[in-house]
C-alpha cells in the first residue's frame, strides 16, 4: 500500500494556527458572575477593543453561591468588587490606556436581564463620578 | 583527492504537524471569538460640587416623563397640568410611537414640545424651527428589572433613529445610516434632533 504524503500537513494546521490567531481574541477574565444579556434592535458592534473596560454584574456562579447567594454581584477583572471599587478601576483602566484613547474610552456593561436597577443606577452614578460617560449597555441584536 | 559524496541527512520533520496541532488547541482554548455588542449611550457630567443647586426650569410641555414601578409596569406623561396626557399599563413599543410623535410634535400640539429656530442656525437647513427644550425622562423603582429598562432605552434610540431617518430621506434623499454624522447633513439632522433622554430626574413645575 502507498504511504500517504503527509509532508504539507504541518503547513496546514500552520495555517489554520493563523487564522484562529487572526479571528479571535485574547479571553478577558474568569467570570465569577453568570448574566444573560438583554436584547434590542437598535444595536451596534463595539469596534475597537483596546478601548474597552467591561463591568460584568449577575448572580454568582454555582460554586460561589452557597457563600454570595443568589442576588447580583459585581465583578471588575477577576473579583467581585463593591459600587466604591468602580472609581478606582476606572482610573487604573484609563491610567493603562494610552494618551490619544483616553477621550474615547467606552465603559460595556455586561449585565444580566434580571437585576434590579438599583444597583444598574448606583455603577451609573460611580461611572459619572469617574468621568466615564460612555457607556454600552451589552445586548444581543434581535430582529 | 578523491571528493567523496556526502548526503545531507534531511531534517525528520514528522513531528512539526504534532507541535503545530498543539499550539492550535491553545489558541482555541485561551482565545474567544465573540465580539461585543450592545445599546451606546452618553451620560451626563457629574455634578459639580461647588454649584449650589440650580433647579432647571423645565416647561410641563417638554418633558416626556416614563415611569417604571417596583411591578415592572410602564407608565407615561407629558404636557403641563391643563393639559397633562397620562397613560398607565403601556409596552415599550407604545413608546416607540408616543416618543416619536413627541420629539417631533408635527401637529404642532399644545401639550408637546415648542418650537425655537436654530441658534446657530444649523449647517444646510439654517433657522429650522427645532424642539430643542424637549427632554425624554426616565424614572425607575430600585427594584425594576433591568431588561424593562433597557427595552424603554432601546425604544426611545429607535424612535430618535426613524425621526431622523425620516428628514433626511425627505431633506437629503438619503437613509440616516447612510450619511456620515461628521458631515454637515450628519450634523444639521442631528442638530434638528438631538437625543436628549435624561438619565437623571428632572423636577418637575408646573405653569405654562
Amino acid at each position: 500500500m502507498p504511504e500517504l504524503n503527509t509532508s504539507s500537513l504541518p503547513d496546514l494546521i500552520f495555517s489554520i494556527l493563523f487564522f484562529f490567531m487572526i479571528v479571535t481574541s485574547m479571553r478577558e477574565v474568569t467570570l465569577k458572575v453568570e448574566f444573560e444579556v438583554p436584547s434590542g434592535t437598535e444595536i451596534q458592534k463595539l469596534e475597537k477593543k483596546s478601548l474597552v473596560s467591561y463591568i460584568y454584574i449577575g448572580p454568582p456562579t454555582r460554586e460561589y453561591r452557597a457563600k454570595l447567594g443568589t442576588e447580583s454581584r459585581i465583578q471588575l477583572n477577576e473579583d467581585f468588587a463593591e459600587i466604591d471599587a468602580i472609581h478606582e478601576y476606572i482610573i487604573q483602566e484609563r491610567e493603562n490606556m494610552q494618551e490619544r484613547d483616553k477621550p474615547f474610552m467606552k465603559v460595556s456593561l455586561k449585565m444580566d436581564k434580571n437585576t434590579q436597577m438599583g444597583i444598574v443606577t448606583d455603577v451609573k452614578m460611580a461611572l459619572r463620578e469617574a468621568w466615564a460617560l460612555n457607556i454600552v449597555y451589552s445586548a444581543t441584536k434581535r430582529q | 583527492m578523491a571528493r567523496s559524496k556526502r548526503k545531507v541527512p534531511g531534517l525528520n520533520a514528522s513531528s512539526t504537524a504534532d507541535i503545530s496541532f498543539i499550539l492550535l488547541i491553545f489558541f482555541l482554548v485561551v482565545t474567544s471569538m465573540d465580539t461585543d455588542t450592545g445599546l451606546a449611550r452618553r451620560l451626563p457630567n457629574p455634578p459639580d460640587p461647588n454649584q449650589e443647586e440650580e433647579d432647571v426650569k423645565v416647561k410641563g410641555r417638554n418633558v416626556l416623563v416614563v415611569q417604571v414601578n417596583m411591578n415592572n409596569e410602564i407608565s407615561y406623561y407629558y404636557g403641563d397640568q391643563a393639559s397633562r396626557v397620562f397613560q398607565a399599563n403601556v409596552q415599550p413599543s407604545d413608546l416607540y410611537t408616543i416618543a416619536k410623535e413627541f420629539i417631533a410634535n408635527p401637529n404642532n400640539k399644545a401639550n408637546m414640545p415648542e418650537f425655537h429656530p436654530a441658534d446657530p442656525p444649523l449647517p444646510l437647513l439654517g433657522a429650522y424651527p427645532v424642539t430643542k427644550n424637549h427632554i425624554i425622562s426616565i424614572q425607575t423603582d430600585r427594584t425594576t428589572k433591568y431588561d424593562v429598562y433597557f427595552q424603554i432605552q432601546n425604544e426611545l434610540v429607535r424612535a430618535y433613529h426613524d425621526v431622523r431617518d425620516e428628514l433626511a430621506l425627505a431633506r437629503f434623499h438619503k437613509h440616516f445610516d447612510d450619511i456620515d454624522p461628521e458631515s454637515d447633513e450628519g450634523l444639521a439632522i442631528r442638530g434638528v434632533y438631538p437625543t436628549k433622554i435624561s438619565e437623571a430626574e428632572p423636577k418637575q413645575y408646573g405653569g405654562n
